[in-house]
């Protein structure tokens, strides 16, 4: 079977394959516009146009999910993965694909096996567009994940006293996360006191004050005891609104404060402690 | 059935929990705990979790029931060794634990009771 739909369109394409690459990179580099170097460019269209014109005009040449696309669609794959870990847009993502439309029409001319090829470069387009959406879903994710992690440091402020401060909003998945490091801190270290300071919490509500609590419950269950400071003015003012009740709980303005309170409960002289290491 | 060992150490009694809980064995525990704490007169009791990875609920209890037993016999109860994992279950579940004091490690366990109370004089 020939690829009837196509004519000797793919013949035509071969004979001006330079003129169609170049007249392709330009619009391509356009709207790039320097971000990719030409020579990279080139090799890459170039790769991309000859894996595009012996899969059109294999057999089934028109379905572009069959075997004979392999090629052309992996390297639309390594494309537009590349494309959006640089964080090009969708738009010049797409134009990518797009441009050889164009340069197919001004090098070859506009007939009837046109319009075949059309479709199956608009095919190829959305294959690329929903690969490079998965790639950047893939980055967000990724990145979420690792500000998880980053922003929950347990520090030792003094042997037995930890402290946790607590950047940015504090929802469910990264509650557990902090209430897990800070228990498994305490084992860790053995450390009988923990100051949570969030003066870099932007709100409290009753959900951040429920997560707080739980976790300085459990941290008391393993025989250590909590400290909340860094509680500013207006976020004092919004724990009365909402009538949230921290019990017996020490709660301090500053962290300096909360540090005093611990040290005072161990019963640490720091005058003392700093003469013995020559300070 | 198997028992759990409780060790007397100076005026306190030490429960090393080291295999997985049955309900049974919970409910040995009590009984020989209250007779141990008459016969001996101890006046602290430590509860070692260190090796306990699951809890449920009737665990929990347990453990509140053993403090409130305690101090009708006028000894202290110290839950050392919580591990983070249960810790975190026994607060989803609910059970605080309230009353029972808690300390990281045996010996710090024995210190809280030795300071606090009188026991070890």
């Amino acid at each position: 079977m020939t690829s009837e739909p196509f004519g000797d369109l793919i013949e035509r394409c071969r004979a001006v394959e330079d003129d169609l690459v170049r007249r392709w990179r330009a619009d391509v580099a356009a709207s790039l516009r320097g971000r990719v170097s030409e020579i990279e460019l080139d090799k890459e269209l170039r790769e991309i146009l000859d894996a595009v014109l012996s899969a059109v005009s294999a057999a089934e040449g028109a379905d572009t999910r069959s075997a004979a696309y392999g090629e052309a669609r992996a390297l639309l794959v390594d494309l537009s993965r590349a494309r959006a870990l640089q964080g090009f847009s969708p738009r010049e993502t797409a134009v990518s694909v797009f441009a050889l439309k164009k340069a197919v029409r001004e090098s070859v001319g506009a007939g009837e096996e046109f319009l075949a090829f059309s479709d199956v470069i608009d095919e190829l387009a959305l294959f690329t567009f929903e690969t490079y959406a998965k790639a950047r879903e893939e980055v967000i994710s990724n990145q979420a994940e690792q500000l998880l992690e980053l922003a929950t440091p347990v520090v030792k402020l003094w042997q037995g006293v930890v402290a946790l401060p607590l950047v940015g909003t504090l929802d469910s998945a990264r509650a557990q996360v902090v209430m897990e490091k800070l228990l498994q801190t305490l084992v860790d270290t053995g450390s009988e006191y923990a100051i949570i300071d969030i003066t870099g919490v932007p709100a409290v509500d009753t959900q951040v004050a429920q997560h707080l609590l739980k976790t300085i419950v459990a941290a008391r269950l393993m025989g250590a005891e909590c400290i909340i400071s860094g509680i500013r003015p207006q976020i004092a003012q919004t724990i009365v609104a909402l009538g949230i009740e921290f019990g017996d709980i020490a709660t301090k303005a500053t962290l300096a404060d909360a540090l005093m309170l611990a040290l005072g409960r161990i019963g640490v002289d720091v005058a003392a402690e700093m003469s013995k290491r020559g300070l | 059935m198997e028992r759990l060992p409780i060790l007397k150490i100076g005026p306190m009694l030490l429960v090393s929990i080291q295999v997985d809980l049955r309900d049974d064995m919970v409910i040995a525990l009590q009984e020989d705990l209250a007779d141990r704490i008459v016969d001996t007169g101890a006046r602290g009791v430590v509860i070692d979790i260190t090796a306990l990875d699951i809890v449920d609920s009737f665990t929990g209890r347990m453990l509140a029931t053993i403090a409130a037993l305690s101090r009708v016999l006028d000894a202290e109860t110290v839950v050392v060794g919580m591990r983070p994992a249960v810790a975190i279950t026994l607060v989803e579940l609910g059970l605080s634990l309230d009353g029972i004091k808690t300390a990281l490690d045996v010996e710090r366990g024995m210190r809280l009771l030795s300071s606090a109370g009188g026991v070890g004089r």
